[in-house]
């Protein structure tokens, strides 16, 4: 990491000046494979981080799993990490919903599923992960 | 991937099979040849020089060591065919079989990489070609690709040898072709 500082003798920082700072982070969750994985992820990251997370659960006609189902499995991986985050299920399309709801409410970072890998392992992204790396005005994180 | 992609009505045939020669565009003798694990070693190592400006959709993996297992996994399970200029691998191109995950039709995902220093010379489009034709030969029947939307050169030789376009919605187009393997 870049921009080292060094502010007492025997004790070093990583990082950079604010990142104590705890960061409003958004996760979109779609039910699919990827979404599952950023959602395990992102909880343990915010755990480390000290993040305040919420969990958007998006409906999509495709979905495999139901909202309701979604929201349980948030659930149960929140407590599992012990942390207290909000889980709310968010109805219209997920790309332009979450963009809207994370610039309405301020959040620091948008994060979701960083695509699928195809039978040759190439990776493929949604027409979701396209719509909010185009017009997400925040830092957006592809969970791989 | 979903059994919802949609393939040609109309068979594509008359594809050439493997081994033939040819001279490319600037004049060096190519050889095509349908490869087996022998070859991964050979293969690997043209991977290993290739250009990162070249990688898409994350591949080929970067190292060695992730070539490696990238291409344990294509060769263990897919068909391949290789470009030779003498002893040097220009070309390789493979077909990776698609399990259905529901009751989906089975089907292969086509790739094909052709080092820099031999871009631009042919080679992709005969290594497609004899590809499509050993697949035919094995029984290979729908074959389907992602192209970045922006690569409008590669979308042009798949449509050429008679590639649809099936799905446009994000970064990827995907493309499909039937094959005629009587």
């Amino acid at each position: 990491m870049g921009g080292c500082e060094r502010d007492e003798p025997g004790e070093t920082t990583l990082g950079w000046p604010g990142m104590g700072a705890s960061m409003r982070v958004l996760l979109g969750l779609a039910g699919s494979q990827e979404s599952m994985r950023a959602l395990e992820r992102t909880v343990e990251r915010a755990v480390d981080a000290g993040d305040d997370l919420t969990i958007a659960v998006m409906q999509k006609e495709d979905m495999k799993r139901s909202s309701d189902e979604i929201v349980e499995l948030a659930r149960e991986v929140t407590d599992e990490y012990g942390i207290d985050a909000e889980v709310r299920v968010l109805e219209g399309e997920p790309g332009p919903t979450l963009v809207d709801v994370a610039e309405r409410e301020g959040f620091d970072e948008l994060a979701i599923g960083g695509g699928t890998e195809s039978p040759m392992g190439k990776i493929r992204l949604g027409p979701v992960t396209e719509f909010v790396l185009l017009n997400a005005t925040m830092s957006v994180r592809l969970v791989r | 991937m979903t059994g919802q992609r949609s393939y040609p009505e109309e068979a594509t045939a008359g594809f050439p099979e493997p081994p033939r020669t040819f001279t490319d565009r600037e004049d060096r003798e190519i050889r095509i040849e349908a490869v087996d694990e022998d070859a991964l070693e050979d293969i690997a190592a043209m991977y290993v020089a290739f250009d990162p400006a070249d990688r898409a959709q994350g591949i080929p993996p970067a190292g060695e060591e992730r070539v490696h297992d990238w291409l344990d996994v294509i060769f263990d399970e897919g068909l391949n065919v290789a470009a030779y200029h003498g002893d040097d691998v220009a070309g390789h191109a493979t077909l990776v079989p698609d399990v259905p995950e529901d009751d989906g039709e089975m089907a292969h995902e086509l790739a094909i990489f052709v080092l820099q220093t031999y871009q631009r010379a042919g080679i992709g489009r005969e290594l497609l070609e004899t590809l499509l034709g050993y697949g035919a030969t094995q029984g290979v029947e729908r074959v389907w690709l992602t192209v970045e939307r922006w690569n409008s050169a590669a979308m042009g030789l798949y449509r050429d040898v008679g590639f649809d376009t099936c799905g446009t919605e994000s970064f990827e187009v995907e493309m499909s072709l039937t094959l005629d393997t009587e």
